[in-house]
Parts: structure tokens; C-alpha cells; sequence
């Protein structure tokens, strides 16, 4: 045990000796290796292509970003509750498909986008019920709702992307604001909100409790099920948000958008720390390792 | 009589503290040497030598006069010393002559496992160690305290000469206990030389011949037991005199605090009806798997759905989950600490304020100030070591780790508190405190019961003690007459004669 404390280090406690002593400190703090390998990786990148660091390219970058940022806050809360999500990237399809068919069907943008909303909802409420109703483990169900998520957005679009053609509908994803564009502000509040959820809210809390110990939990009084299903519900729902963004951004809904999205997704959790360091915020951390895979796949 | 194994100036120093500083230790063929000391002591570090689960920083361990230096726990054993640890580690759905061979199952050509002669094999080794226990039965399916035999069985399979045991008995009730203990007499006999960790003073006068105590890492000394009373163990263990450890009785109340009628278990036909009153200690009594923690998880919400009724000052409540008890003021702290109360990857301050995070939150925000405030508190009333409330619960000793628990009860102001197994596995000195504290709390007016496996405990913590027998209260008696014997022949089912 006594032998793993570097590793939670926190540098602020403790008066360093010296300053290099303070700059190793440092390099444990997780979010601040991460920032490391971010500029390290930007940079190489640049010398290797010549135009990497350039504004239109970073741009497309933290446009992407934007997308999973807000499904990571979802399948942190899924992680840190000591379960997962895998079907995360197929309900982002699906959400984005059910949007453009209500478009498509003249819906006004408001209900439109309801029914985007609407289907990730429900998508997580099944998850979460099978979950802990019916005790099916999280793999196995979310595995199944991943099939059953995209198997719906193939069957509505019949495999084909659905253009959309509603100009208000498309502020969301392309419109600015003081210049910088909607999408990344949007991800930007759901960044802020999520930390601050993550942080200090007794919801967040309880989340936390059941990843460290559902038996503990529940004899503190914790309605465990009802706390889980919640979390699921706030995973699809934001995955299906994400989807419909993702409309607006190109005016298209691809039934396929997503293969991949959710291992991408899991992954950035872990590298940000998420199941390895139930109850410490590891937040930032993962919107960091998200990015930092976000560059090396655009690379 | 040559030894048979020696520790001789073992040092092992971690990061910050030094676990072992030159400690010492010889065993003798067919002895049973018992090895005692407070947690944090270095009991367990020194088996964990001994066993080369980890190695030293420096001193020897000679093994019949030759210093040795396994390199693992396998290597150790092929010199003879065997190590049964505190968490078994037989595999549940296997069957016990599977548990007893691990990665030594006789194979044919093909490399299938002969189970014929597995069988065969194992069924010659139980009975050499006059175990009653089949060879055929998968281990989920035998009690903790044939598990616990089928464990040393595997140990003893290897012919070990040297059989090392941690808290053999922590899980045991009394009467398994004096089973395994009668068992260790008889492996002495036979030459085996036996390491025997315990908290437990009583077992060790029981079955030790010599005594070695461990205080901070440093060795104490070593006693015959024939020449030390328990009294100066426990001095040797803890540096000072500890006093009693039981404090006075309470004054009686007839102020009827919960009423529990016609309260039934599923699985028993007995219908029960009891009352705690207010600032009562009501003790439980009965032996493991018999029912005797079912009627408080039922009381707290948390187990089995019962038939029944039960009364908080006098009004029927209803209780569904642990949420409502914790409403009407009923805190449970249960037994097994890790698995089931504390939440060891977080902070003390997250543990303490775990049943009443609403009370430390404004408008669905947690309050800093106000968390740090609850957390300090009852760090300074229940006087938990630690560095900080941000230190990880995981990392404070087993007596800390506790009071950490209780902490959590008392955070909820309650009217009720039910304690299993309060001070299982803790040091003589957090025992201390946690009675002291518990009767505390009953002369401010709360109801405690106490349910636990020592009897002597229920005996001197309680007013009235009821003593259940398959899900059924048989007796009731008060406290300040009843005897060990009396409560052992009512919790085994015998008819009393008064």
C-alpha cells in the first residue's frame, strides 16, 4: 500500500525540496503529464506535416472535441458508478438519425430536437432498469443496446445518410458567437456544468459511493438503483445531444457516425483515471486524455 | 531439542516507518508459538517474512540452523513453512480435494486430471488430520470453519514442517474456534511447529505453550505461558496498564425506545417480540448461521423481507430500505467493515459524512465547510489517528478504520444504534474505546444493541442480553448475572435448567 503513494501525490500539499524535486511532483499530477503529452504531441505533429498548428485545422480539432466532450461526462458518471456503457456511440447515431427524420418530417426544430433527445432517454432508461431491475450485467445490456441502437438508425435511414435542409436547425452546429463557434461553446457549458456536477453535487456524490462500494452504499442509505438508473439515463441522453449536434454540424445524419466512438470514449475515461481514482474529480483529466486521443487520431 | 526455525535481527524498513527493527523469534518442533501485538505491531510483516511474501533488509531466518533466503512463498514452502492467511483463499465452486492440490492434480498421459486418485488422495489426507469434511463438496458449500480446515489441509498437504496461521479464528464462533484449536493441539503432537497470530488472549492461553509480543515493530519479549498472566500480555502489547475493558452498566429506563412484535423471519416459523429501551445496551447472542444478525438487517431495512411489526416510541414506522431506518434515527454498523461499511478508496471525510451527505449540502451542493466541520468533529470526539480527513481510509489501521465507521453512525444523530461485531479484528486499545463510547451514547439516551461473537463482549457491554437460536429468541437474561455457560447452552439449542 505504503509503496503506491507517489502516485496521489498532490504537489500542493507539500513544500518542495528543491525545485526539480517540485517538477517530478509534477509530472504525477495526471492532468499535468497529460497537458505534457498534448503539447509534445501537437508540436511532432506540426514538424511532421507543416500545417498542423495552423487555425483551421485546430478548429476542425476542438470541433470534434466538442462532440465527445459531452458524451464523456455521461460515461464518466457510468464508470465512476463502477459499471459502463458501451452503447454510447450507436445511441449518438441513433439520436442524430431521429432528429433528421423529424426535420425531414417538418416537426418544428424545438420538438425535433425533443425527439432526438428523447430517444437517447430512453435508450439509457433500459439500460438502466436491466441493469438494476432485472440484474443483467452492464456489459452484456449495453452490448445489447449498442445492436439495438444501431440496428434502429440503419432501419430508419435504410443505410443511407439523410440530408436536412432546415437552416435554423443549423445554428447549433455552425453558428459563432464573438467568433468562436457555437458547437465549442456548447461543449464548453457542458465541460463547466459536468465539473462542477462532478465536484460538489450530492447527486455526483452518490454516484461515487456505489463505484467505491454498492453494499456500503446502500446500508448509508442510498437508493443505489434508482441513482444508477438516473446516471444511465444522463449517459444516452447526452450521447443523443451529441448526435444531434453533430447533425447540425453537417447537415447529414450517417447511421454508421460512431463506430468506434465508444472505445475512443472508454479509453479517454481510463487514461484520464476515472475508475482508478473513484472519488477524486478525475474530470479534467479525462476531457484531457480525450483530446490528446482526439490529436493522435486526426493525425 | 535443535530449532526448528529462527527469526534472528529482522529489519524491514518502509518508506516513513520502519515495520520491523531487529526482531526476534525461534519455534520448536511441535510447539505452538503464539505471536501477539496490537495492530500496526508487525505481526503480520514478519510472517509475510517468514513465508518470503516479501523479503528483509537485513537479518536472517535460519530454518533447523541453516539460514535460508526463499524467494517466494513457493520456494518457502518447499523448505516446509506453510502460511495460512486471515483471507482464505480457496476457490469457492471447486471442490475441496481441487482446493487441496492446486497445481499439483494427478494427470493421465493426455493431461487430463485423474480424479479417481485425486479423490483418493485427498479423502487419505483428511482423514490423517481427522477432518470430517468430503473431498467431493464444492467449498462454497462447507461453513467458514471447515473452509478454514479444508485451508490448513492445503497447507499440510505440502508436509510442511512449519505451519504459520494468521487470525485463525477471527471468523469463527466460539465453539469452531475450540474445534480448530483442539485441531492445532493435535498437528503439535505430531512434530509440525506451529506460528500462531492472534488478538485473541484467551485462545492463546488456550493453545500456546510460548508467548512473543510485538510492540511498533520492535520486539517486546517472549513468555512461557505458564509463567505470565494475560494481564501482563496485554501490558507488553500496549506499553501501559489498560484498566478494564468493559465500562460500568447503565441506570435502567422504562421509557420503551423500539418494540419489536411478532417480528418473523423467512426462514424460521418463531414469531419474536422484544423492546430496547432507552439508554439500553440489549446484547445478542447466538452462534454464527443460526439467525443472529438477520432480526437487526431486517430492523435496519437491509435484509430479508419479514412479517411484523415495529414501534418507535410507540408509533408503527414502517422500514423498506436502509433509507427510511436512517430517517427514524436507526444507524447499523455491520460486520464485516470492508465489504460492507466503508468506502476504503476514499477520504475519511467522504466515509463520515456517507448517511448524511444531504446534512453537509445546501440546495444539492455539498458544503465544503461544512463537510470539513462534521469530519473534524467526530475525528477529535471518537480520537481517530490520522494525518488528515482527506487521508484515504484504506491506509488508517483496523481500529481507526473503525472508529471511522462508527463515526458515520454517529454523524446521523442516531436514536438506535445497532452494532455487529463492533470490534472485530481492532487492537485491545480501540476496543477500549469503542465500549466506552457505546455506553456513552446509552447514558445520552440511545438505544445500542449489540450483537457479537465474543461472548464475554455481550456479557460486559450489555444491560439485558437476548440469546437467539434459529431465527427464534430462547432466552433472555440480565447481564449482570448471567454466565458464559448459561448463554452457550441456550445459543445451542439445550433447555436451560435455571
Amino acid at each position: 500500500m505504503e509503496e503506491t503513494s507517489l502516485l496521489s501525490t498532490v504537489p500542493a500539499k507539500h513544500k518542495p525540496a528543491s525545485s526539480i524535486h517540485f517538477l517530478v511532483r509534477l509530472l504525477w499530477v495526471r492532468e499535468f503529464a497529460l497537458i505534457l503529452m498534448i503539447v509534445f504531441i501537437g508540436l511532432a505533429l506540426h514538424l511532421l506535416t507543416g500545417h498542423f498548428l495552423t487555425t483551421p485545422n485546430l478548429n476542425a480539432i476542438a470541433l470534434g472535441f466538442a462532440t465527445s466532450a459531452i458524451i464523456v461526462l455521461g460515461m464518466t458518471a457510468a464508470l465512476v458508478s463502477g459499471g459502463f456503457d458501451l452503447s454510447v456511440g450507436s445511441v449518438f447515431a441513433v439520436g442524430g438519425v431521429t432528429v433528421a427524420v423529424a426535420l425531414r418530417a417538418k416537426l418544428p426544430i424545438p420538438i425535433a430536437i425533443l425527439y432526438g433527445l428523447g430517444i437517447g432517454l430512453l435508450a439509457g432508461l433500459v439500460n438502466g432498469l436491466l441493469i438494476t431491475k432485472v440484474r443483467i450485467n452492464p456489459f452484456i445490456t449495453t452490448l445489447g443496446m449498442l445492436g439495438i441502437a444501431r440496428g434502429a438508425s440503419l432501419a430508419i435511414t435504410v443505410g443511407t445518410p439523410i440530408g436536412i435542409h432546415a437552416e435554423d436547425f443549423l445554428v447549433y452546429g455552425q453558428g459563432k458567437f464573438l467568433e468562436i463557434p457555437n458547437l465549442i461553446l456548447i461543449a464548453l457549458f457542458v465541460i463547466l456544468i459536468g465539473n462542477i456536477l462532478m465536484r460538489r453535487s450530492v447527486a455526483f456524490r452518490q454516484i461515487y459511493y456505489i463505484g467505491g462500494n454498492e453494499e456500503a452504499a446502500r446500508l448509508s442509505g442510498i437508493n443505489a438503483d434508482q441513482v444508477k438508473t438516473g446516471f444511465y439515463v444522463l449517459a444516452g441522453t447526452l450521447a443523443a445531444l451529441a448526435g444531434v449536434l453533430l447533425v447540425s454540424r453537417f447537415t447529414v445524419a450517417d447511421p454508421g457516425t460512431g463506430n468506434g466512438e465508444k472505445l475512443r470514449i472508454i479509453a479517454a475515461c481510463i487514461i484520464g483515471g476515472c475508475s482508478l481514482s473513484r472519488g477524486k474529480e478525475p474530470l479534467l483529466a479525462v476531457y484531457l486524455a480525450s483530446s490528446s486521443l482526439d490529436l493522435l487520431i486526426t493525425a | 531439542m535443535p530449532v526448528l526455525l529462527e527469526a534472528f535481527k529482522i529489519t524491514k524498513q518502509f518508506p516513513g516507518t520502519l515495520a520491523l527493527d531487529q526482531v526476534q523469534l525461534d519455534l520448536y518442533p511441535g510447539e505452538i508459538h503464539a505471536v501477539m501485538g496490537e495492530n500496526g505491531a508487525g505481526k503480520s510483516k514478519l510472517m509475510k517474512i517468514l513465508s518470503a511474501v516479501t523479503t528483509a533488509d537485513s537479518g536472517e531466518i535460519r530454518f533447523e540452523g541453516n539460514a535460508i533466503a526463499p524467494a517466494s512463498p513457493h520456494e518457502a514452502l518447499a523448505f516446509g513453512i506453510a502460511t495460512v492467511y486471515q483471507e482464505l483463499s480457496l476457490i469457492p465452486t471447486l471442490t475441496v480435494a481441487e482446493n487441496v492440490y492446486p497445481g499439483r492434480l494427478p494427470t493421465n498421459a493426455l493431461g487430463m486430471v485423474k480424479y479417481g486418485e485425486l479423490f483418493q488422495n485427498a479423502a487419505q489426507v483428511l482423514e490423517k488430520l481427522n477432518v470430517s469434511v468430503s473431498p467431493r463438496v464444492p467449498v462454497e458449500i462447507l461453513s467458514i470453519a471447515n473452509q478454514q480446515l479444508g485451508e490448513i489441509t492445503k497447507a499440510l498437504s505440502s508436509n510442511c514442517t512449519v505451519l504459520i496461521l494468521d487470525e485463525p479464528t477471527s471468523a469463527l464462533t466460539d465453539r469452531e474456534s475450540d474445534t480448530l484449536l483442539a485441531f492445532l493441539r493435535r498437528l503439535a503432537e505430531s512434530g509440525i511447529g506451529i506460528l500462531y497470530i492472534s488478538h485473541k488472549l484467551k485462545e492463546v492461553f488456550a493453545i500456546a505453550s510460548r508467548i512473543t509480543v510485538l510492540r511498533d515493530g520492535k520486539y517486546v519479549g517472549t513468555r512461557n505461558k505458564a509463567d505470565v498472566t494475560p494481564d501482563e500480555i496485554i501490558k507488553m502489547m500496549v506499553g501501559r496498564e489498560l484498566g478494564n475493558m468493559y465500562p460500568p452498566k447503565g441506570e435502567k429506563t422504562e421509557h420503551p425506545l423500539l418494540e419489536v412484535r411478532n417480528f418473523r423471519l423467512p426462514t424460521s416459523e418463531a414469531h419474536n417480540t422484544f423492546t430496547l429501551y432507552r439508554g439500553e445496551v440489549l446484547g445478542f447472542a447466538g452462534l454464527i448461521g443460526v439467525g443472529r444478525t438477520e432480526p437487526a438487517r431486517a430492523i435496519f431495512g437491509a435484509g430479508l423481507k419479514v412479517q411484523g411489526e415495529i414501534l418507535l416510541h410507540g408509533v408503527l414506522i414502517k422500514i423498506g430500505s436502509p433509507k427510511d431506518a436512517i430517517e427514524h434515527g436507526i444507524g447499523y454498523l455491520p460486520e464485516d467493515r470492508k465489504a460492507a461499511g466503508l468506502f476504503l478508496e476514499m477520504s475519511l471525510k467522504w466515509n463520515i459524512e456517507a448517511a448524511v451527505v444531504d446534512a453537509v449540502s445546501m440546495h444539492g451542493y455539498v458544503s465544503l465547510a461544512k463537510e470539513r466541520a462534521l469530519a473534524d468533529h467526530h475525528i477529535n470526539q471518537l480520537n481517530v489517528i490520522t494525518s488528515s480527513i482527506e487521508q484515504e481510509v484504506r491506509r488508517l489501521s483496523g481500529g481507526n478504520q473503525q472508529k471511522a465507521l462508527v463515526a458515520k453512525w454517529l454523524a446521523i444523530k442516531p436514536k438506535i444504534l445497532i452494532v455487529d461485531e463492533p470490534t472485530r479484528g481492532i487492537d485491545v486499545g480501540a476496543k477500549k474505546e469503542i465500549h466506552f463510547l457505546l455506553r456513552s451514547l446509552a447514558d445520552n439516551g440511545v438505544g445500542v444493541i449489540i450483537i457479537s461473537s465474543e461472548l464475554l463482549e455481550v456479557i460486559g457491554m450489555s444491560d439485558r442480553i437476548l440469546v437467539i437460536h434459529n431465527g427464534a429468541i430462547v432466552a433472555e437474561y440480565d447481564a449482570q448475572t448471567v454466565t458464559e455457560k448459561q448463554i452457550i447452552r441456550s445459543a445451542s439449542g439445550q433447555k436451560v435448567s435455571e
